[in-house]
């Protein structure tokens, strides 16, 4: 299961830098999908099948095909391509970068110092999911229920329409 | 089991899988020259079978033509995404009690999470054929996909709630008494709906709507690359069929007189002639009458069925 795990990380780490490098809109956005597959392969090695299925359900199944469709919908061409070319520029990335290599380093140090610690996979399945959802974490999940709510009033409060008055051919 | 018998399940499961989809070709256009009372394709072989061999061919020897304003890398991979994501689904279905590709107790939602990854095979097809028709046809079936598979997801639940699980086997096994048809009426039929809609099958075919949108996501398209959206369509009412059954009807569960294969396949069939005959008898929705339909009616309805069961249920156990 190691082996998997290290596979799937190095795919998600590849898949999120391309994401990042590439010009145009949709091809960055192809690559986060990968990424998140790959994130859900990650949670799948470490024993939790239903988060992982999860992962892909919300992130890939959803939120990315809503991205895709707003990408669609402003129909960003080659302008955009050429704009994002020119913020990828060596002199906006480099300083940044340089940065978080050095903290890199150090925790790499940090790593191959530190004590053996073997992974213990323990599957989570559904049911201990939900049992402790609606146990331990009552609360916080109450609270994720008052936030989505909020949204949906949000939305349909911008949503609103005021009611059109159309000729009696259009009714 | 053995690994070379789960080799040869996957292979049997695949050759299967792919000899229907062709042969889907030639029963739906028969089965709709018989519903408008005409004879269909009868020249060609016995009964006219050979038709598929002869779309096949034709459709292997078609130019495969992609446009040069066309985003070359993602309009190949879009028609692989619809078949590879269909196919995936097939993983998780008991055939019969030993057949079954990857018996995975989280089956259900492995189905669920590739359905949603199907729709990019129509988002990023119309999206990369540059072309006003393929892209409203590509907006159209992303609204809808999206809308249809939250239906798709709550109406399912019940059958969970029952049976107090994801795998696909158990679900089958819960049925011994009582098939969920009888129990989960409510949750059949949304799912019926939203399987259609998520197949973008007749009636609810609005993403390529032949009358307005010319062919929609799949306009540019052509040879086997069309062929891949073709068959992908047909796996996919296979796939919904084959759910239907194995979710409400008692999968391969019937008195024993038929192997448990035999009463999958059975029941599997009736389900895609159910979906050709509403191909040839309902008219097609308008595009916001579609959408309105599912989050107006469709939503409480199965949030209503989801409650309902989960009241029964607690109050069956006695908690």
């Amino acid at each position: 299961m190691n082996l998997l795990f290290y596979i799937s990380s190095f795919v998600a780490v590849a898949a999120t830098i391309l994401a990042i490098t590439r010009f145009h809109p949709v091809h960055a956005l192809l690559y986060l999908v990968v990424s998140f597959l790959a994130a859900a392969m990650i949670f799948l090695s470490l024993g939790t099948p239903f988060i992982a299925v999860l992962e892909v359900i919300v992130y890939a199944g959803a939120i990315i095909v809503l991205f895709i469709f707003v990408v669609m919908m402003l129909n960003l061409g080659k302008d955009t391509a050429l704009q994002e070319k020119n913020w990828l520029r060596p002199k906006v990335w480099a300083g940044p970068c340089l940065l978080v290599l050095i903290l890199l380093v150090e925790m790499i140090v940090l790593l191959l110092n530190a004590p053996d610690v073997t992974m213990h996979i323990t599957v989570v399945d559904p049911r201990k999911v939900s049992l402790s959802l609606f146990g331990e974490y009552i609360i916080a999940l109450e609270l994720v229920g008052f936030l989505l709510m909020a949204g949906i009033v949000g939305a349909a409060h911008i949503g609103k329409q005021k009611k059109k008055i159309l000729h009696r051919f259009l009714n | 089991m053995t690994v070379m018998q789960h080799i040869w399940i996957v292979i049997g499961v695949l050759f299967v899988l792919l000899n229907i989809a062709a042969g889907l070709i030639w029963v739906e256009r028969r089965l709709l020259a018989l519903w408008q009372d005409r004879l269909g394709p009868n020249r060609a072989g016995p009964l006219g079978l050979f038709i598929v061999l002869a779309d096949t061919l034709k459709l292997f020897f078609k130019e495969d033509w992609i446009p040069p304003f066309a985003d070359k890398k993602i309009f190949i991979l879009a028609p692989a995404i619809v078949v590879g994501s269909v196919l995936l689904s097939f993983v998780i279905i008991p055939f019969a009690p030993n057949i079954v590709v990857a018996d995975l107790n989280i089956g259900l939602l492995f189905f669920l999470a590739m359905s949603s990854l199907g729709v990019y095979s129509i988002v990023l097809g119309g999206w990369a054929s540059n072309n006003k028709y393929a892209l409203l046809g590509a907006l159209r079936g992303a609204s809808q996909m999206i809308a249809y598979e939250v239906f798709m997801g709550l109406s399912l639940m019940g059958v969970v709630m029952l049976t107090g699980s994801f795998n696909m086997g158990a679900i089958v096994e819960a049925q011994k008494d009582m098939w969920f048809i009888v129990t989960q009426p409510v949750g059949f039929f949304v799912f019926f709906i939203a399987g259609i809609a998520e197949t973008h099958r007749l009636p609810f075919d609005i993403p390529e709507a032949e009358s307005e949108l010319i062919a929609g996501y799949h306009a540019e398209y052509s040879g086997m690359k069309f062929g891949m959206f073709f068959i992908g369509e047909y796996l996919g009412i296979t796939l919904i069929s084959a759910m239907m059954v194995a979710l409400f009807f008692g999968g391969w569960l019937g008195p024993s007189f038929l192997p448990p294969l035999a009463w999958f396949a059975l029941k599997t069939f009736f389900f895609i002639g159910v979906f050709i005959l509403l191909r040839a008898s309902l008219p097609r929705p308008r595009y916001d009458q579609l959408i309105e339909y599912g989050w107006k009616i469709l939503l409480p309805v199965v949030l209503a069925n989801l409650m309902i069961t989960g009241a029964i249920a607690l109050w069956m156990k006695g908690g």
